[in-house]
C-alpha cells in the first residue's frame, strides 16, 4: 500500500510538473548557466567539502582518542570513554550541530569569530558523533581480529599494552579502512544539515539561488553532485576493501558500524550484508 | 576535562584549516569591512559576485564619504544572530544589515543612524490586496515567517488568533510559498518585504503597507568607534542631495512601495542615543 | 539550579518528543513496508526489477534526508501543491514522514537484503525444487528467516531513523530540535544544560531500542 502510494506521488509530480510548466527548458538552463555554478553551487561546494574534511580529520582524532581509551587496561577509563562514545551515537547530529552553533554565538561569544560560529557548529556535530562511531569502529577492529594475534604477542613476551599497539592495532587499522571510507559519506550527507544552522554549504547556496526561480531544477542538479560524490567514496570504500584485504588478518568489507548503542553490545549479526550494488553496506543510514 | 580539551583542539583545527583555506576575513588596515546581509534581496544580497540592496547602497555612499574607495570595501555577512559579536571582535569597521537600533544592543554596540524607519507589515499577491489589509485579517489564513524571528508569533497572539504558521529558514522561501500560492501572507519589516517583491515578485507581490510596529535601522558600529559623527554626516547629506530617495526607489522599482510617513528619518544628534 | 528547572518547565518537551517519536512511528512502518518490496526487487530473478531496487537505494542512500525534507516542502508541496492533509499544520507532519519514509527505505531495504544472506543458499534451492515460484518462495520460506536474521541491521536504522526525525525541522515540523533551538535563544547561558537535557531524552529512547533488537536478534537468530 505504501508502495503504491509512492508510485501515486510520482505520478502527481510528473503531471503537475507539466501543468506548472516545470519541463519548461527556461527552467533547467539554469543548470548549465555558469553563473549558476560559479557564484553559487561551487563555493557553496568548496564549503561543504571543507566542513567535511575538517570533520573527518577532528572525528578521527577523536574516534583514536576514546577508541583506545575502551581499550585501556584501566576499567575506570575503558568505563569513561564507553560511556561518551555510547551518548555521542545516541544523540542526533543537528541537535549537537545547533548547540555547538549557539554556544558559541550565544553563551561564549567571542571563543571563535561570529561569523565561523555555524561552520564550528558543523564540525562539532560531525565530529562528536563520527568521532564516536570511529571510535567503536576500532574497538571492534581490535576484538574482530583472530584471538591467535594477541597470544602469539603475549607469548612473544609483549605486554598487553604492547600487543595493542604493535601488532593488533596497525591490523585493526587497516582493516577498518575500508568502514571508514563509508563514514565519509555519512559525513558529507550529514554537511547538508548545516543549511539548517545557516552554514552556507551547498543546499544552503541553492536554497538562496533557488528562491528567484528553477528551485526544483537546481535541488535536482545538489542532489546529483552529492549522489555521485558519495557513489565514487563508496567504490572507493570496496576498492580499498579488496586492496587491504590481504594485510591483515581482521575484516575488511565495508560495513555499517553497530549502532547498538549499548556499551559492550555490539551488533550480533551487524554487517551481514554483502555483494550486490554499490557492494556492502557502505554509506551507514544517518541523515 | 578530557572532552572540554578535545573541542578546543577541534575548533582550534577548524579555524587554522579555514586560515589555510583563505576565508578568514577581517578588518584590514587599509581597507573597509562591512557586514550586510547576503540573502535579502533589495536589501543585502549576494547576486552573484555583485552585492545590491539598499543597505548595499547606503553603505557604499556612506564609505565613499569616508574616504574609501570602491575596491577598498570588502563586504562579508552579518547574520542577525552573530552581529554585536562580529562588531565586538573587531570582525566588522560597521554594518548595515537591517539592524534596528534597540536598548539592549546599545549597550554592547553604538549606532550611528537610523537611515530608515522601518515597520513590520504583511507581504501578500496583489490579487489580494481588497481583502487582506492588515494582521486583523488574517484570521484561517496561511502566513510564512523565518524561524527563530518573533513577528509571526505576535500576529498569532496580537492580532490573529487562527492563523496558520510556516516556518521557514530564510526569507527568500516564504517568498517562493506567496508566489506559489502556498500560503496567502509572510510578515516581517516592510522594506525587506518590498525588496522580495521587487526581487521576486515581478509585479504579483505587494506590501500591504499598515505596518504595525517601528524599527529604526542603524548603522552598527564597535562601542567607543570614532567614526560615528562622519557617518551621521554622510546619511544626513544621502538624505539631502537626493540619493537616499533614488536608492529606495531603485531597491523598490515596481512594487508600489513607499516608505511609511517617519522616513526619511533626522539621524541621532548624540550618538549612543535614542532615536527620536 | 532553580531557574534552569524553571526554563525546562516552561517548554512542554515532552510534547514535541512526542512528535518526534510519532514522525518515527509512521515512517518506519511506510518505511519497512517499502524496504520489504525493495528488497524483494532487488532478489527477483527479473533483471529490470533488480535495477529498480538497486538504483532506488543508490539513490536515496547517497543523497542528504536534508535535501529530501527541502524537496519536499519547496517543490512538492508548494511548487506542485501536494497536499497530504486538508490541515495546514497537519500537511507538514505527513511530507516529513513522507521524506523520512522515502530516505529511509533504502536503508531497511538493505537491512533485510543483509537478512537475506544470511538464508543458506540451499533453501532457495530447496523451494524451488518443491515447485513454489518466486513470490511464495520469497512469502513462505526466504523472508521468514531472513527478517529474524536481520533484525540486528533493522534495529540499527529504526535507531539512525528516529535521531534522524530531528531534520523535520526543515519543513515546519515543530519537534525537539525546533523547541531546543527556541529554548536557547531565548535562554542563552543554559546552552549546556538544555542541550543535555535533550540530549538525555534521545538516550532514554534509543537505549532500550537498541537493548531489545540485540535481545532480539540473539533470542531469534535462527540456529544454524
Amino acid at each position: 500500500m505504501g508502495v503504491l502510494l509512492l508510485l501515486g506521488i510520482a505520478a502527481f509530480v510528473v503531471v503537475k510538473m507539466g501543468e506548472k510548466g516545470q519541463w519548461s527548458p527556461d527552467l533547467w538552463g539554469i543548470l548549465v548557466t555558469p553563473q549558476t555554478w560559479t557564484a553559487y553551487l561551487l563555493p557553496g561546494l568548496q564549503r561543504t567539502l571543507t566542513a567535511a574534511a575538517v570533520s573527518v580529520v577532528t572525528a578521527l582524532l577523536f574516534g583514536f582518542l576514546f577508541g583506545l581509551g575502551r581499550l585501556a587496561s584501566n576499567r575506570a577509563v575503558r568505563w569513561f570513554c564507553g560511556l561518551v562514545v555510547e551518548f555521542f551515537r545516541a544523540v542526533p547530529v543537528l541537535i549537537m550541530m545547533i548547540a555547538g552553533w549557539l554556544l558559541f554565538t550565544r553563551t561564549i561569544p567571542g571563543v571563535v569569530p561570529a561569523s565561523q560560529a555555524p561552520f564550528v557548529g558543523v564540525v562539532i556535530g560531525l565530529t562528536l558523533y563520527n568521532g564516536a562511531v570511529i571510535a567503536e569502529l576500532i574497538r571492534s577492529g581490535v576484538h574482530g581480529l583472530p584471538k591467535g594475534q594477541r597470544e602469539a604477542g603475549l607469548a612473544i613476551g609483549l605486554t598487553r599494552g604492547k600487543s595493542i599497539w604493535n601488532i593488533e592495532l596497525p591490523q585493526a587499522i587497516v582493516a577498518m579502512l575500508p568502514s571508514l571510507v563509508s563514514q565519509f559519506v555519512v559525513i558529507l550527507k550529514d554537511t547538508a544539515l548545516g543549511a539548517i544552522v545557516t552554514y552556507p554549504e551547498l543546499l544552503r547556496s541553492a536554497q538562496i539561488l533557488g528562491g528567484r526561480g528553477g528551485l526544483l531544477q537546481i535541488l535536482l542538479g545538489v542532489a546529483v553532485v552529492f549522489v555521485v560524490i558519495n557513489w565514487l567514496l563508496s567504490r572507493f570504500a570496496e576498492w580499498t576493501a579488496r586492496r587491504v584485504s590481504t594485510r591483515t588478518s581482521g575484516r575488511t568489507r565495508p560495513q555499517q558500524a553497530s549502532a547498538a548503542v549499548v556499551p559492550g553490545g555490539a551488533g550480533a549479526g551487524v554487517g551481514l550484508g554483502g555483494g550486490g550494488l554499490g557492494g556492502g553496506d557502505g554509506g551507514g543510514d544517518d541523515a | 576535562m578530557r572532552r572540554t580539551r578535545l573541542t578546543m583542539a577541534a575548533g582550534a583545527l577548524a579555524i587554522g584549516a579555514l586560515a589555510l583555506a583563505g576565508c578568514q576575513s577581517g578588518g584590514g588596515d587599509d581597507g573597509l569591512t562591512i557586514g550586510i546581509k547576503f540573502d535579502q534581496p533589495g536589501l543585502g544580497f549576494q547576486d552573484g559576485t555583485e552585492y545590491t540592496g539598499f543597505d548595499v547602497d547606503v553603505a557604499r555612499y556612506v564609505a565613499e564619504k569616508l574616504g574609501y574607495s570602491e575596491d577598498q570595501i570588502e563586504f562579508v555577512e552579518a547574520i542577525s544572530a552573530n552581529r554585536e559579536t562580529m562588531l565586538e571582535n573587531g570582525q566588522v569597521d560597521m554594518i548595515f544589515a537591517t539592524y534596528s537600533i534597540t536598548e539592549s544592543r546599545q549597550e554592547v554596540v553604538d549606532f550611528a543612524g537610523p537611515y530608515f524607519v522601518a515597520g513590520q507589515d504583511l507581504l501578500i499577491r496583489s490579487e489580494d490586496a481588497g481583502t487582506i489589509t492588515g494582521p486583523e485579517s488574517l484570521n484561517g489564513l496561511d502566513l510564512c515567517s523565518v524561524s527563530g524571528s518573533t513577528s509571526a508569533q505576535r500576529v498569532k497572539d496580537e492580532f490573529a488568533e487562527d492563523v496558520n504558521l510556516v516556518e521557514q529558514p530564510g526569507y527568500s522561501q516564504c517568498a517562493q510559498f506567496l508566489l506559489d500560492g502556498s500560503v496567502d501572507a509572510m510578515t516581517t519589516d516592510d522594506i525587506i518585504l518590498a525588496g522580495l517583491a521587487a526581487a521576486q515578485g515581478s509585479g504579483n507581490l505587494q506590501v500591504v503597507g499598515n505596518p504595525f510596529s517601528t524599527e529604526n535601522y542603524g548603522v552598527g558600529i564597535p562601542e567607543g568607534s570614532e567614526l560615528c559623527e562622519d557617518i551621521n554626516a554622510a546619511i544626513t547629506e544621502m538624505i539631502e542631495d537626493g540619493s537616499w530617495e533614488k536608492a529606495v526607489q531603485a531597491n523598490t522599482e515596481g512594487t508600489g512601495y513607499t516608505p511609511s510617513a517617519a522616513n526619511p528619518p533626522t539621524v541621532m544628534a548624540d550618538c549612543g542615543g535614542v532615536p527620536s | 539550579m532553580s531557574d534552569f528547572l524553571e526554563v525546562l518547565s516552561t517548554y512542554d518537551i515532552a510534547g514535541a518528543f512526542w512528535v518526534n517519536i510519532r514522525l518515527a512511528f509512521f515512517a518506519g512502518i511506510f518505511g519497512l513496508a517499502l524496504g520489504t518490496v525493495l528488497a524483494l526487487m532487488r532478489v527477483s530473478p527479473v533483471p529490470s526489477m533488480r535495477a529498480i531496487g538497486s538504483g532506488y537505494v543508490t539513490l536515496f542512500r547517497n543523497t542528504p534526508l536534508t535535501i529530501i525534507m527541502v524537496f519536499c516542502i519547496s517543490v512538492l508541496w508548494s511548487v506542485l501543491g501536494l497536499r497530504l492533509s486538508s490541515d495546514f499544520t497537519a500537511n507538514f507532519f505527513w511530507l516529513a514522514v513522507l521524506a523520512l519514509t522515502v530516505y529511509h527505505a533504502a536503508f531497511f531495504c538493505e537491512a533485510i537484503r543483509s537478512g537475506v544472506n544470511t538464508v543458506p543458499v540451499g533453501q532457495a534451492e530447496a523451494a524451488r525444487a518443491i515447485g513454489l515460484p518466486f513470490l511464495a518462495a520469497a512469502r513462505l520460506v526466504i523472508f521468514p528467516q531472513a527478517f529474524r536474521g536481520a533484525i540486528a541491521p533493522l534495529g540499527n536504522t529504526l535507531i539512525a531513523l528516529i535521531k534522524n526525525t530531528t531534520v523535520a525541522a526543515a519543513v515546519s515540523v515543530p519537534e525537539v530540535s525546533i523547541l531546543m533551538k527556541e529554548m536557547i535563544e531565548n535562554n542563552g547561558n543554559y546552552v549546556v544544560p538544555i542541550f543535555m537535557a535533550i540530549a538525555v531524552g534521545f538516550v532514554v529512547i534509543v537505549i532500550p531500542v537498541g537493548l531489545v533488537t540485540t535481545f532480539l536478534s540473539q533470542r531469534l537468530a535462527v540456529s544454524r
